[in-house]
């Protein structure tokens, strides 16, 4: 964490200042209140308004729906492209809420208020990355005994929530960097698929190769490389985007 | 406690700010005033650390901006015409997020007494988006209040109150210069702020054009001046 981080915390008028008991342990425990603070908000919004949610589940469910009809395939063929057919359902709902959830921010005019707070901008962006993660694992949990139900796979083996997880903290982690870049664009809506879809390449490949493999009955030591993959770059994603989250929320 | 030194601000090839000298002591209220598009909103925003100068130095609360930031936004508090609030939460709630993003510890007691101050404690467990504009607004005072900042900007902050509403943020703000904070308002109202602060200054076609001690000028002449220099 970076030195502008919040150190102790403030004292008001007329109140004792908390003790300074050791700086690292005072400015990570500032660090973590204020990712918490930012991941409550969102979910607390969410959940009175679900506006985010809703739209996500309604789109993922017609994906899936609109692919099983529009494809008709036989058994095999089902298998091949699951895996496929999941991931882009992920993806595209995934982007649906990612941008919402920053450009609600600036459209109602709070994304100021977040900027304005006297906090390290990584504990924003890994508090807006934990909510946008949070939400697409909700709508998957829906999604998935649903596919399983239409296409008749076994999408809820352990090793694949597993793939589910890293895949879409892979996603979560570069969109939410690259929404609150998009934000600031008049053309936001068509922005950011297009500078998210491309850098997302490499999680998506991995999850849809880890995915179709589990539901393919390959050996572990075919798919491994996938898993390695995934968290690879999950933590390279989230890494550079925690080093460069504070210049992209320049103006 | 404010200071910019040579402040200049482009967007692409448009100049907003060109030079500008502005100093604003402890404890001074400064009322800043100027024409549409002269570029109050951008030094504003660039005092809160929301933007970057294209060339110059700044120092808010004795700290250089951008280079201390984070501790800069710790003594700072802003009240815009937009209130900064998050409609699905509700009034306490909303005080409750930046006070824990303030880190403040035992907060309850002053959320409480900000929202007793500004009239909205019956209404603290409803939801901001059943609010009306002024009573928002009103929540954006307890917001800016909340952590007791040394300097605070205020961007036309009379935005949507009513005549109570517009009274009790007198009453604030006259509370707060008293107490020896400093203090930069923009306002379109003239003769309400060169009334309020102890000076006024006129920012126009991205410089400073005028300022004047609310002791040096009567109202009149200051209006006269106003219009000689926006007009003109």
């Amino acid at each position: 964490m970076r030195p502008s981080s919040a150190g102790e915390g403030q004292a008001l008028p007329g109140q004792p200042a908390r003790p300074a008991a050791s700086g690292a342990l005072a400015a990570a425990g500032a660090y973590w209140r204020a990712v918490s603070a930012v991941l409550w908000k969102d979910l607390a919004a969410e959940f009175r308004s679900r506006e985010l949610l809703s739209a996500m589940l309604v789109f993922s469910l017609l994906v899936v729906l609109i692919f099983n009809f529009a494809l008709q395939l036989d058994r095999v063929a089902r298998e091949n492209v699951a895996a496929g057919v999941l991931w882009v359902t992920a993806v595209f709902s995934g982007t649906l809420g990612l941008n919402r959830s920053l450009s609600q921010e600036k459209d109602r005019g709070s994304l100021d208020g977040l900027l304005l707070a006297p906090v390290d901008r990584s504990a924003l962006y890994f508090g807006k990355m934990l909510g946008n993660w949070l939400f697409m694992l909700v709508v998957q949990a829906i999604i998935l005994p649903v596919f399983s139900v239409l296409y008749n796979l076994p999408m809820l083996l352990p090793l694949n929530l597993v793939v589910v997880l890293l895949g879409t903290l892979g996603y979560a982690g570069v969109g939410t960097l690259l929404a609150s870049m998009a934000v600031h664009s008049r053309s936001r809506d068509v922005m950011l698929p297009i500078l998210l879809l491309p850098v997302a390449v490499p999680v998506l490949v991995a999850a849809v190769q880890a995915s179709g493999g589990l539901l393919e009955q390959r050996a572990w030591d075919e798919i491994s490389q996938w898993f390695s993959l995934l968290i690879g770059y999950d933590v390279i994603f989230i890494a550079v985007a925690f080093m460069a989250f504070d210049y992209v929320l320049e103006e | 406690m404010i200071e910019t030194r040579a402040l200049t601000k482009h967007f692409g090839r448009q100049p907003v700010l060109r030079g500008v000298e502005l100093s604003v002591a402890p404890g001074e209220f400064v009322a800043l005033m100027g024409p549409n598009g002269a570029g109050k909103t951008t030094l504003l925003r660039i005092l809160a650390s929301l933007a970057r100068p294209s060339f110059g130095a700044v120092r808010v609360a004795g700290l250089n901006l951008p280079a201390e930031a984070g501790e800069v936004r710790r003594r700072l508090g802003v009240i815009a015409h937009l209130p900064l609030l998050y409609g699905d939460l509700t009034a306490e709630e909303n005080l409750r997020f930046y006070a824990r993003l303030y880190d403040l510890p035992n907060s309850e007691a002053r959320l409480a007494a900000l929202l007793e101050r500004v009239g909205l404690a019956a209404r603290r467990r409803d939801l901001v988006r059943t609010f009306s504009r002024g009573m928002q607004q009103r929540l954006a005072i307890a917001r800016g209040l909340l952590h007791d900042p040394e300097v605070l900007l205020l961007d036309e902050p009379y935005t949507g109150l009513d005549p109570l509403g517009c009274a009790l943020l007198d009453e604030v703000v006259r509370e707060r210069s008293a107490q020896g904070r400093t203090l930069l308002m923009i306002t379109h109202d003239v003769a309400h702020g060169f009334a309020l602060a102890h000076r006024s200054v006129i920012l126009a076609r991205g410089q400073i054009a005028f300022t004047a001690r609310r002791d040096e000028l009567t109202p009149d002449a200051f209006a006269r001046q106003y219009a000689a220099i926006v007009g003109g």
